[in-house]
């Protein structure tokens, strides 16, 4: 039973990075068609630095990304600790107008943006890019924030104030530096949120400014290049790479132990 | 201080997500959207175009099966998988299984859709694999097909039922089955008898975080469907990117999400009465 189980696993694993290891050698192979054996060749990269377009998307994806993620941070930080830790009459209705952020379908929500954006003269474009994807970071972040703090022994903030610290003082001294390494999980978990997204910059672009996902959005759908293999490379690396950085501030793993 | 901390929060949701539904909800009663000097009139013509246009009642029921083959193959596939993660490892392998499950959900979904394309297509890396077994074999010519749409929206959406089934399986007391084993329960029984009830309520809420985006998928039904993918979600990209129909598009949307709702409500009643039953 045992062995079964765990080659099952490893057959669902595989499954989901089947097309992922692909697609990454691919980009890293010479010819554009599947002629093996693969011969290794950075040229697809090699391409892409040369091509402004993606280049310039990029820049954007990460401009977006890191305003998205200062904001949503702070913004999300505060209401996250008053929504933990203080009891307060219409905290469960609070609490339950994060869900539609996250539970609603995002070419709704997306193309709700676009009409109201449009509609209400703030227009298309980064702006309004920035202002959806802050509004689809603020829940996780007040999610992150508030599990962070749950873990945290509220008797230590205590304790400091018995021993005479001010309310204020403990928190800065006591609370938020423990609190830290949830705070940084969550401004990663932001950062990966705007910088993955795709239907909400996709309504929102103009012809001229785009991410990066809608734009290789727009060379699939002109055609195929290998360049596209290289790019989404480059892309995965990153989430990838952030999401191992937030499982590890925020002790992701551990949920697999918990019984 | 309560107030001051939590208001940039809903503001900012206020400003970007409720008052735009809002927004599109009234855009869905106008006969057209109120640019330039068009006068508002109001009219409920969008909402009945189910009844004037016959095809987009097969477009809905398109997409609402591939809401069912996605959650269903989903839940066939991925309660074993969470079954096997939650029982057959532990310790460090445990933690990197998991990992591993749920890595690729974090990585953006459309550099994964993208990068089926280039296992299904004529020559792709599925017809080498059969060339290789069966060197006469035609190309499967899967790519731009109902079956790719299925494969890759499985693919993107998988990990969220492994992990919902996990979390429900994990808090199964071990001794429950041990108890069941020791009197004489055969493996099947305690899986119809214990695990599926118990594992129930991470099937209900895995299921519906599948159905409720597959239902608005428009990018993979785009990319693997080709021609074949018309769904509500790729309707409603056309109403604001081609056609320039927004409240067309408004009242789909809002259609899409009444459908999504009734249908959980429906679902989530009868799994209830069920759980109360048995």
């Amino acid at each position: 039973m045992i062995p079964l189980g765990r080659i099952y696993l490893l057959v669902v694993v595989a499954f989901l990075y089947l097309p992922i290891a692909v697609m990454v050698a691919m980009a890293f192979n010479a010819s554009e068609l599947y002629t093996l054996p693969l011969e290794v060749s950075f040229h697809w990269f090699e391409e892409l630095a040369g091509n402004e377009r993606l280049l310039a998307a990029g820049r954007n994806s990460v401009m977006v990304a890191l305003v998205t993620s200062i904001l949503a941070t702070s913004i999300g930080t505060c209401a996250g600790l008053v929504l933990s830790r203080r009891k307060f009459r219409g905290r469960s209705l609070l609490q339950a107008l994060l869900l539609p952020p996250i539970a609603v379908p995002w070419i709704i929500t997306g193309t709700a943006m676009l009409v109201f954006f449009f509609w209400s003269g703030i227009g298309r474009g980064l702006h309004s890019m920035i202002i959806g994807h802050v509004a689809l970071a603020i829940p996780y972040v007040i999610l992150v924030v508030g599990t962070g703090l749950q873990t945290l022994n509220e008797e230590l903030e205590q304790a400091a104030m018995s021993l005479g610290s001010k309310p204020a003082h403990a928190f800065l001294t006591v609370t938020l530096p423990l609190l830290a390494p949830s705070i940084v999980a969550a401004a990663l978990f932001a950062f990966a949120v705007s910088f993955d997204q795709f239907v909400v910059s996709y309504f929102l672009a103009t012809p001229g400014v785009t991410t990066l996902p809608v734009e290789i959005y727009a060379s699939i759908r002109k055609g195929f290049t290998p360049e596209i293999n290289a790019i989404s490379t480059i892309l995965l690396g990153v989430s990838m790479i952030l999401i191992l950085l937030f499982a590890r501030l925020s002790h992701m793993g551990d949920v697999s132990d918990r019984r | 201080m309560i107030v001051g901390m939590l208001l940039p929060a809903y503001a900012w949701l206020m400003l970007a997500v409720f008052l735009p539904l809002l927004t599109m909800l009234g855009f869905s009663f106008l006969k057209v959207a109120p640019f330039g000097n068009h006068p508002m009139v109001f009219t409920l013509e969008h909402y009945l175009a189910f009844v004037r246009r016959p095809y987009l009642v097969d477009v809905a029921w398109a997409s609402l099966s591939l809401g069912f083959w996605t959650t269903g193959l989903c839940a066939a596939i991925g309660l074993p998988a969470a079954l096997a993660l939650a029982r057959a490892t532990r310790g460090r392998v445990k933690q990197v299984l998991f990992l591993l499950i749920i890595l690729p959900f974090w990585t953006n979904g459309l550099v994964r859709v993208f990068s089926w394309t280039m296992v299904l297509r004529d020559g792709g890396i599925l017809d080498l694999v059969i060339h290789f077994f069966t060197p006469h074999a035609p190309p499967q010519g899967l790519l731009y097909s109902y079956p790719a749409i299925i494969i890759g929206l499985v693919h993107a959406y998988l990990p969220y039922m492994i992990l919902t089934c996990y979390l429900a399986l994990a808090s199964i007391d071990g001794a429950l089955l041990e108890a069941a084993e020791s009197l004489g329960a055969r493996s099947l029984v305690i899986f119809w008898k214990i695990i599926l009830p118990l594992s129930l309520p991470g099937l209900v809420s895995g299921s519906i975080l599948i159905f409720v985006p597959v239902i608005g998928s428009f990018m993979e039904p785009r990319i693997l469907g080709g021609r074949v993918g018309v769904t509500m979600g790729t309707m409603i990209e056309d109403q604001f990117t081609q056609a320039f129909n927004w409240p067309l598009g408004a009242a789909l949307s809002f259609t899409m999400l009444a459908v999504v709702l009734v249908i959980f409500g429906v679902f989530s009643g009868a799994l209830r009465n069920r759980l109360a039953t048995s």
